[in-house]
């Protein structure tokens, strides 16, 4: 088990650093010199000079990746070319934001789906399970942001139960926060939950016609027993993959989500340094998004042993 | 399930024809502006309404299909292209240097949200549908890789491959003549599935700006413009909400029932 | 009064007959076998009995398991009889354990479900009964996962969960099918020996005969869903009534009539063969460690010889089947074809050599016509034939092996299995080569099908000299159709010898308990007709 977690954190390291890489090479190459863009065209030399070794810009590239992510693991993000402030605070205030989204829909969605995946395996073929398939179709062809944009349609503008978007920020209290994360949430959680759902039958079937699942009912176990006992289990580990995969695609669709309905987020960080060309508070965002979604891929691996035996013992 | 391979063709059918109707006839020029018919509901003049410049709708919709079609379909193609080869070569070479390399890239963009992706070459490049559908296929390789090996691997150990080798050939024909055929069915399964998430993609990414842009029309842009309007006209923002949704849940019907139906077990079952 | 009594019990499934009007019963203490081909039934009696059946499946009758009707039963009373009434072996013990639970836990839980027992007592009981299948607490601790455990080990669990509550009746469907001949006998004894403990009621479904004429006191014979013949083993072993009996025990002791080999000029030489496989890292900074699974083998091949290999599972003897193909590198020693080296490199030594696998449903790439897999080989030609001379070839081949020259436009699910090991043989045979390898080439079939094949092989030989390797666990098969014989354990050959001296006289201990370990059939003193 050590021997494994060992390996799955070397592995996570190594793609740590080659993620790392890449967005660096990549926001190297994109056109322009932060300094004169900010500075505009008629700067003076030395003015623009001083700006590049103020921001860091005036020593050699592999110099400058060591220093961004000597940085990043010491929590100093740099400082934004637009608004010249640490880019760690501002993404640690709009952190607040699209962390707790994520999660939020994380559960939601999860909540929702393994049960309707497995109310829909034990009703296989009856009127229970076309109706549980036929709304995850549905919900698989939903985008999330025009569902989003029908939920304010209905539950803000309609029914007046929630605000049209912003954010009321945690020190409102924390019922505040969750109520104006709970639409987004819920737009990001639904077409989600589709697929879980849909993963979940699928994989619960599949157990269902093993050789071990016929040794349970052989035992006196009622199929309903079988199910739980045996069958459930077994059929967490695809279950698992997909969720880890999830965590990438509700950062990812949080990044729209935020669009809709005003949140401070990361999102909203992104488009904006985007346009102003502020490509550190870039870097550095997805840099952290990358890292999230990394981690989390590192715990499904952690979870996969924990739910499998034979995992431990390979190396 | 044939129903489901019918419906969902029929779907898909549709919306590919409006697509290709769209390059003789719409009903109005997509940009032609009539601000005095502004936000008009459906009616006898205008099928599905005119949004606030006083444009056509439907017109807006046949046009935009185009497209989400080709951004999807030529995001597809770079997927399956790169990703195939690349997939049946780490099959070929299992627990190989190759494999290995082509396995941890394959993580490697993973880790990378296609969304993330777009922003990236954005940032680089700046918005425009090619580099949407840039960002799409990119996406799409180690999908294409990551099947393709997945469904090449069991058949790498499949008695008639060994029988092959005594034959005397080597892995680049083993996969052109035995692994690929085997494993068509599961890509064109694979690919109806890219595709209607391209679709998706393609959406989100002109919503926020990253795709196509002005004048060439795209749903996702549709819903960017309607979003502060919905509250008078809702129905701006319902119908290319319903175009994505339809067509989306075509391809997924028309991949599902083609599962189905090119399932070599069920086929030996009906011979 | 007899413990079950199956009356008239017919299934259909989705309109198709299964089983039609069965009736046979078994007394307490009784070893009753149900044998057949595949397609008899034989494993739908036994799902009937426990009343497992696919949801579609329709019955009429009945099956009256100690005093009550199990078809009428509702499913409630059902589970209460599964596991505590009747008990049940599977074939495969590699997929019938749950793979994320200990064995003690799903031992314990057979007893929980029915006794409600504290999970103390129920692991106390396990305990209990791993130990009297031959897996005692010392060594195989309640916390091991299935797959800390060999086959033979998990068929014991498999059997542990089935009596842990001493079932009326034990149903073992095919128990030893997956195991190794050592392994098949060490199972086949406890099951005796738990039958005579506690008095159970065994009901075997095997298509082996030597298990069934070793085992069982009774024998029922089922084909194509019926029952053709049954009776007490001795006397139905004496007097068989029904043909198709007669055909299945005279096809299981079939004897081929090999042609004489030819010359003597060696044709496959193996000198030191050496094959170490790469395990994976232990740490990113430890050497790489090797397995050899190939220790220094050495043997000869005759022109003309028929050869056999014999061994368990992981003795090395497919590892070495490959290595003589040039598939896979060897680490030490040579293998010459006809004087020339065996490697990718030297196509003219490959034609010379074919393979015949044993899967009949794997082999071919489902594809593809008959007429392109048998002329794949072609390919190591440096002229292949064409056009006219190509079909030609085809039909000539496929004649030669009993198929029709028509059946080169058809797909290979066309076939049955038998037909397909056919096409497997025109396959090996169309280049013409001077050796064969049978890598457990009938293992798969039925013993009617079984039979034809060997003979198909004992033309060929007489018909185109051929030299062939045997490669194949079952002992009777190899003494039948090769001179002779090599036995392999860890991948060393520990006997080599002319087939009949060594079944005959074993002298290395391992040769010695393969032999005794393998069930034979009992000569009958009765001469059986020829049908």
């Amino acid at each position: 088990m050590l021997r494994y977690t060992l390996k799955r954190l070397l592995s996570l390291i190594v793609s740590l650093l080659a993620a790392s890489v890449v967005i660096f090479l990549l926001i190297e190459i994109a056109p322009g010199d932060p300094a004169s863009f900010m500075l505009g065209v008629n700067a003076r030399p030395d003015t623009l000079a001083a700006l590049q070794a103020e921001l860091g810009l005036d020593v050699p590239k592999w110099q400058r990746y060591l220093n961004w992510i000597g940085g990043m693991v010491t929590g100093d993000f740099g400082t934004s070319y637009q608004y010249r402030t640490p880019v760690a605070q501002m993404v640690a205030d709009r952190l607040w934001v699209s962390l707790p989204l994520a999660l939020f829909a994380l559960v939601l969605s999860t909540v929702i789906a393994l049960p309707a995946g497995i109310f829909a395996a034990a009703r296989r073929g009856q009127a229970g399970d076309i109706a549980v398939m036929g709304a995850t179709q549905l919900g698989v062809a939903i985008p999330n942001f025009w569902f989003a944009m029908m939920l304010v349609l209905v539950f803000a503008i309609n029914l007046g139960w929630f605000s049209a978007g912003g954010f009321a920020g945690w020190d409102q209290g924390l019922f505040a926060g969750l109520k104006s994360l709970t639409l987004p949430a819920v737009a990001l959680a639904l077409p989600q939950a589709a697929i879980l759902a849909r993963v979940m039958r699928s994989a619960l079937l599949d157990v269902l016609g093993e050789d071990f699942m016929r040794s349970a009912r052989a035992k006196g176990l009622t199929e309903r027993q079988a199910l739980w006992r045996h069958g459930l289990r077994n059929a967490l580990i695809p279950v698992l993959t997909i969720l880890g995969l999830q965590f990438a695609f509700l950062i990812a669709g949080g990044i729209i989500i935020e669009q809709v309905f005003y949140l401070p987020g990361l999102g909203r960080l992104i488009f904006q340094s985007i346009s102003a060309r502020d490509l550190i508070v870039v870097e550095s965002v997805v840099m952290l998004l990358v890292f999230a979604v990394i981690m989390v891929n590192f715990i499904v691996d952690l979870a996969y042993a924990a739910v499998d035996p034979r995992l431990r013992l390979r190396t | 399930m044939k129903h489901s391979l019918y419906l969902g063709a029929a779907l898909s059918c549709v919306f590919l024809f409006a697509a290709l109707i769209s390059f003789l006839w719409t009903p109005y020029d997509h940009t032609a502006l009539d601000i005095p018919s502004r936000l008009q509901g459906p009616n006898k003049a205008h099928w599905l309404g005119t949004d606030h410049f006083g444009r056509d709708i439907l017109s807006m919709l046949m046009v935009g299909a185009r497209t989400s079609l080709a951004v999807a379909l030529v995001s597809v193609g770079i997927g399956m292209c790169i990703g195939v080869p690349l997939g049946l070569w780490a099959a070929a070479r299992k627990g190989g240097w190759a494999d290995e390399i082509i396995m941890r890239t394959n993580d490697l963009i993973f880790a990378f949200p296609s969304l993330v992706i777009a922003i990236l070459i954005t940032s680089i490049m700046g918005a425009g549908a090619t580099n949407a559908i840039l960002a799409i296929g990119i996406f799409n390789i180690p999908v294409f890789a990551r099947v393709a090996r997945g469904a090449a691997l069991p058949i790498w150990e499949r008695e008639f491959i060994l029988a092959a080798r005594v034959a005397g050939k080597g892995p680049v024909r083993i996969s052109q003549e035995h692994i690929l055929p085997n494993i068509l069915n599961l890509l064109i399964v694979q690919g109806t599935i890219q595709f209607s998430l391209g679709i998706l993609a393609e959406a989100g990414l002109s919503y926020v700006g990253l795709g196509a842009q002005p004048p060439t029309p795209s749903w996702g842009r549709m819903l960017a413009d309607a979003q502060t309007l919905v509250a008078i006209a809702p129905h701006i923002a319902l119908m290319p909400g319903v175009a994505i949704i339809l067509t989306v849940l075509g391809l997924n019907l028309m991949g599902d029932g083609l599962r189905d139906y090119l399932d070599p077990k069920l086929r030996v079952s009906r011979a | 009064m007899s413990l079950l009594s199956i009356r008239d019990l017919s299934i259909t499934i989705d309109d198709t007959p299964i089983l039609k009007s069965v009736s046979f019963d078994i007394a307490e203490g009784e070893i009753v076998a149900v044998t057949g081909e595949s397609g008899s039934g034989k494993s739908m009696t036994a799902m009937s009995v426990i009343q497992l059946l696919p949801k579609s499946a329709r019955q009429t009758g009945e099956v009256v398991l100690d005093g009550e009707d199990m078809v009428t039963m509702p499913e409630n009373a059902l589970c209460d009889r599964r596991g505590q009434t009747v008990g049940m072996v599977f074939q495969e013990p590699m997929t019938a354990l749950n793979p994320v639970q200990t064995i003690g836990a799903q031992v314990s839980e057979t007893i929980r479900v029915h006794t409600g027992a504290s999970l103390a007592e129920a692991k106390a009981r396990a305990a209990e009964v791993l130990e009297r299948v031959g897996l005692p607490a010392d060594r195989f601790p309640l916390s091991r996962y299935p797959h800390e455990l060999s086959g033979g080990q998990r068929q014991r669990v498999v059997i542990a969960m089935a009596i842990a509550l001493r079932p009326k009746l034990l149903i073992a469907d095919e128990p030893t099918t997956a195991l190794d001949v050592t392994t098949q006998a060490q199972i086949l004894d406890l099951l005796k020996d738990l039958v005579s403990d506690f008095g159970m009621g065994l009901l075997m479904i095997t298509h082996d005969l030597a298990v069934v004429a070793d085992m069982a006191d009774r024998i029922v014979v089922m084909r194509h869903g019926e029952i053709v013949e049954q009776g007490q083993t001795q006397a139905l072993l004496r007097d068989m009534q029904h043909p198709y009996t007669k055909m299945l025990f005279e096809a299981s002791r079939h004897q081929v009539d090999m042609p004489a080999p030819q010359d003597s000029a060696p044709l496959l030489e193996l000198k030191d063969v050496v094959r170490d496989y790469d395990l994976p890292r232990r740490s990113l900074f430890a050497a790489r460690e090797s397995y050899r699974a190939v220790k220094g083998v050495s043997f000869k091949i005759d022109h003309g010889e028929r050869v056999g290999l014999v061994g368990e599972s992981g003795c090395g003897k497919s590892t070495l089947t490959k290595a003589i193909l040039g598939l896979e590198p060897i680490q030490g020693g040579s293998i010459r074809l006809d004087g020339a080296p065996v490697d990718a490199d030297h196509p003219g030594t490959r034609r010379q050599m074919q393979v015949v696998f044993q899967d009949p449903f794997g082999s071919f790439n489902p594809r593809h016509r008959v007429d392109r897999l048998i002329t794949e080989p072609l390919h190591l030609l440096d002229t292949p034939p064409e056009g006219s001379e190509r079909s030609d070839l085809v039909a000539q081949t496929l004649t030669a092996v009993g198929l029709s020259p028509d059946d080169a436009r058809k797909y290979p699910h066309q076939f049955s299995g038998g037909q397909r090991q056919r096409i497997a043989i025109a396959r090996a045979l169309i280049i013409r080569p001077q050796l064969i390898l049978f890598d457990e080439a009938v293992s798969a079939l039925d013993v009617s099908v079984r039979a034809q094949i060997l003979d198909l092989l004992a033309h060929l030989c007489a018909d185109y000299g051929l030299a062939y390797l045997f490669i194949s666990h079952d002992l009777s098969v190899v003494r039948s159709v090769t001179d002779r014989v090599l036995i392999m354990r860890a991948g060393e050959i520990v006997e080599q010898g002319a087939s009949q001296d060594v079944f005959a006289n074993p002298q290395h201990p391992y040769t010695q308990s393969l032999i005794a370990a393998a069930p034979v059939l009992p000569d009958l003193t009765q001469e059986t007709a020829h049908v």
